[in-house]
């Protein structure tokens, strides 16, 4: 029986950026041939939520939402749009953080869905925050000396979404390679504006757990740090703020390795892909230092 | 005709073919009977049907669609179908015209067909409609069909097209030479969905969703556009889905027994809800009707009324940028415009000096 994949993501009507990453996961997994066929869908774009299982030929489709946290996309507005009737977020059995698969038939289309969680809360998202720090630096061996920051949006109306930014945070420190490990946020405190406050040492990593580059990753932060004072005139990496030195990492979503976070999802629920992850884990192996 | 192909012939005939007119079957003394619409001939060897079948349209036909498309009941091969009007022509007519190419428009997509009549290979050549008359040389060429997604990221001015329907599809590319998989592939990149709901439709199966069913569902901050007026619906059709602005074919109603007066279009493909563009254009109108119409005093010639609707009518038909910089003639003539603003606008820009007096509503997005 074939097996598809169906990356969904938010996308924009405003930022031709946004579907980027998705796209390029998408690729990474398509070539390490695992799936019959790999698709992509969008809130914002095309083809849709509401579509994009009709677009897919296979009878059983492995869905992972490029999202971050658990909450109001991954468990109201996706599976309502995939039209997968009986949906019940109990059927996560989640504590906000442990999502992994839910089995449904397409109302749609018939198909078998599996469900995952979103990309952000899976542990392997670890790897690839760490990954961008190795890859920011140009340095595999990056930590020694080195402060870590992972920046979240932060909001009230989604609880989960600070989880996220926390378990991860705690999860590279429990890994004993940075001297320092921060969680930091937009919009709530710790905030990421005072980022030197919270570390001593003198190079410091700052990761944002975002899918994209956008508004946020790209305006917001940069400023909010210190990094430059008008986005548009760029900033150096690393840049010097308060006697720091800023090495300014990005949305992670952007980093090749996610596609390995998307791939562990579909095997968590189940999908035949595990000679696909070591080639992905292969092709998407930055070699810093290589570079000229 | 391949060695391959009269194989598969022989195998096949085992249990008949019967397709698109070819009709091959294993009689019961052990010889073949062939059958097309203009030629037959029964008791053959193996050998003798090779005579037979080999240079004959029928047999390629067959090969291609039985044994390399496949996929009986797919949305992709009903595509493929309908792109050398397989239910109109026989075999014979169609590879006569499909030597030349035989043309599908799609939205503001060009799909030509042709096909290697030795073989029955048929290759795909996509390109914007405007494009027709370009040489290959003279285009940007393809041969991925993912390249399809950053082609039709922008327009030709470099703007982003957050809907792939819209009719701002750039020109200047082409995919000269794609076999089956990746012509559709291609279409199915550039226009999402089209070819699924298409075909859906061709079956009398499209499910659609109406104005009210769809917004009924939405949530967040998207709940509000339940709220819309039943007129203003009748406005964002007119808005945003007529053909000027989208490809596709508007089939949703306002509900199921409760018409909307706007013409649906002539797109080829079906619209079978409110995008997601109009339900975000939707939340907009929803807030904007909200506000109580108030009335305003301003002093204007009637030349300057007349250039406030050329202004509207301009920045709605996406004219502004055809009107020359000295030719004010134009309402919306830059420098008209500006005349206009320098003389009725006060120092906040309020129109004819009045303040707008706005209510406490939200304005924020």
């Amino acid at each position: 029986m074939s097996q598809a994949l169906v990356i969904v993501a938010h996308g924009s009507h405003l930022n031709p950026g946004s579907s980027a990453p998705t796209y390029d996961h998408a690729d990474t997994i398509r070539a390490a041939g695992a799936f019959d066929e790999v698709r992509t869908g969008y809130w914002k774009e095309e083809p849709s939520l509401r579509e994009v299982l009709r677009t897919v030929e296979a009878d059983e489709v492995y869905v992972v939402p490029m999202f971050i946290s658990e909450g109001y996309f991954t468990e109201q507005v996706i599976p309502r749009e995939l039209r997968l009737d009986g949906w019940d977020v109990a059927d996560w059995d989640s504590d906000g953080l442990s999502a992994d698969v839910a089995t449904y038939t397409a109302a749609d289309t018939g198909q078998t869905v599996h469900y995952c969680g979103p990309v952000g809360t899976h542990s392997s998202m670890t790897d690839v925050l760490i990954r961008r720090a190795e890859s920011v630096t140009e340095d595999p061996a990056v930590g020694e000396g080195f402060g870590f920051a992972v920046v979240g949006h932060g909001t009230e109306r989604n609880e989960n979404s600070a989880k996220a930014i926390e378990y991860h945070a705690e999860r590279v420190r429990e890994t004993g390679r940075f001297d320092e490990v921060q969680a930091l946020y937009m919009d709530e405190e710790p905030e990421v504006d005072d980022v030197t406050d919270f570390f001593e040492s003198e190079d410091v990593v700052v990761v944002p757990l975002f899918i994209s580059d956008g508004f946020h990753t790209q305006e917001d932060i940069p400023e909010d740090m210190g990094l430059t004072d008008d986005y548009r005139t760029g900033y150096d990496v690393p840049a010097e703020v308060d006697g720091h030195r800023i090495w300014y990492a990005g949305a992670v979503g952007t980093e090749a390795l996610m596609a390995d976070v998307v791939l562990e999802r579909a095997a968590d629920a189940g999908a035949d892909v595990s000679s696909a992850i070591e080639t992905v884990r292969e092709t998407t192996r930055v070699a810093p230092g290589a570079d000229d | 005709m391949l060695a391959r192909q009269f194989d598969a012939l022989v195998h096949e005939a085992e249990s008949g073919v019967d397709f698109d007119g070819l009709q091959v079957a294993r009689a019961a003394d052990g010889g073949y009977d062939f059958r097309t619409p203009d030629h037959e001939a029964t008791g053959l060897s193996e050998g003798e049907l090779h005579a037979h079948a080999d240079d004959n349209p029928y047999v390629t036909n067959w090969y291609f669609w039985e044994r390399e498309v496949q996929r009986h009941d797919s949305p992709r091969r009903a595509f493929l179908r309908r792109a050398e009007a397989a239910a109109e022509h026989t075999v014979g007519e169609r590879y006569d015209a499909l030597r030349d190419g035989m043309v599908t428009e799609w939205g503001q997509l060009r799909i030509e067909a042709t096909v290697d009549p030795d073989t029955g290979d048929r290759r795909y050549d996509v390109r914007h409609v405007d494009d027709a008359e370009h040489a290959v040389a003279d285009l940007t060429a393809h041969d991925d069909p993912l390249d399809a997604r950053e082609v039709a990221k922008h327009d030709d001015d470099g703007m982003y097209r957050p809907l792939k329907s819209a009719t701002n599809a750039p020109t200047g590319w082409v995919f000269p030479d794609l076999d089956w998989r990746d012509a559709v592939e291609t279409v199915e990149l550039f226009l999402p969905a089209t070819v699924a709901n298409w075909y859906r439709e061709q079956r009398g199966e499209l499910d659609v969703d109406h104005w009210a069913d769809t917004m009924e569902r939405q949530t967040g901050i998207y709940g509000v556009v339940e709220e819309l007026p039943r007129e203003a619906v009748e406005w964002v059709a007119e808005a945003a889905c007529d053909d000027s602005q989208c490809t596709k074919r508007r089939e949703w109603q306002y509900s199921a027994d409760d018409e909307l007066a706007a013409d649906g279009g002539a797109g080829v493909y079906p619209c079978r809800e409110p995008c997601s563009l109009v339900v975000a254009a939707g939340r907009k109108w929803t807030k904007l009707e909200e506000e109580e119409p108030r009335e305003y005093t301003f002093r204007m010639t009637p030349s300057e009324k007349e250039q406030v609707e050329g202004i509207i009518e301009a920045v709605a038909d996406d004219r502004v940028d055809e009107i020359r910089e000295a030719d004010v003639y134009e309402d919306a003539n830059r420098y008209r415009t500006r005349y206009l603003r320098a003389k009725l606008f006060d120092d906040h820009g309020n129109l004819g000096g009045v303040p707008t007096e706005q209510d406490d509503h939200d304005h924020d997005e």
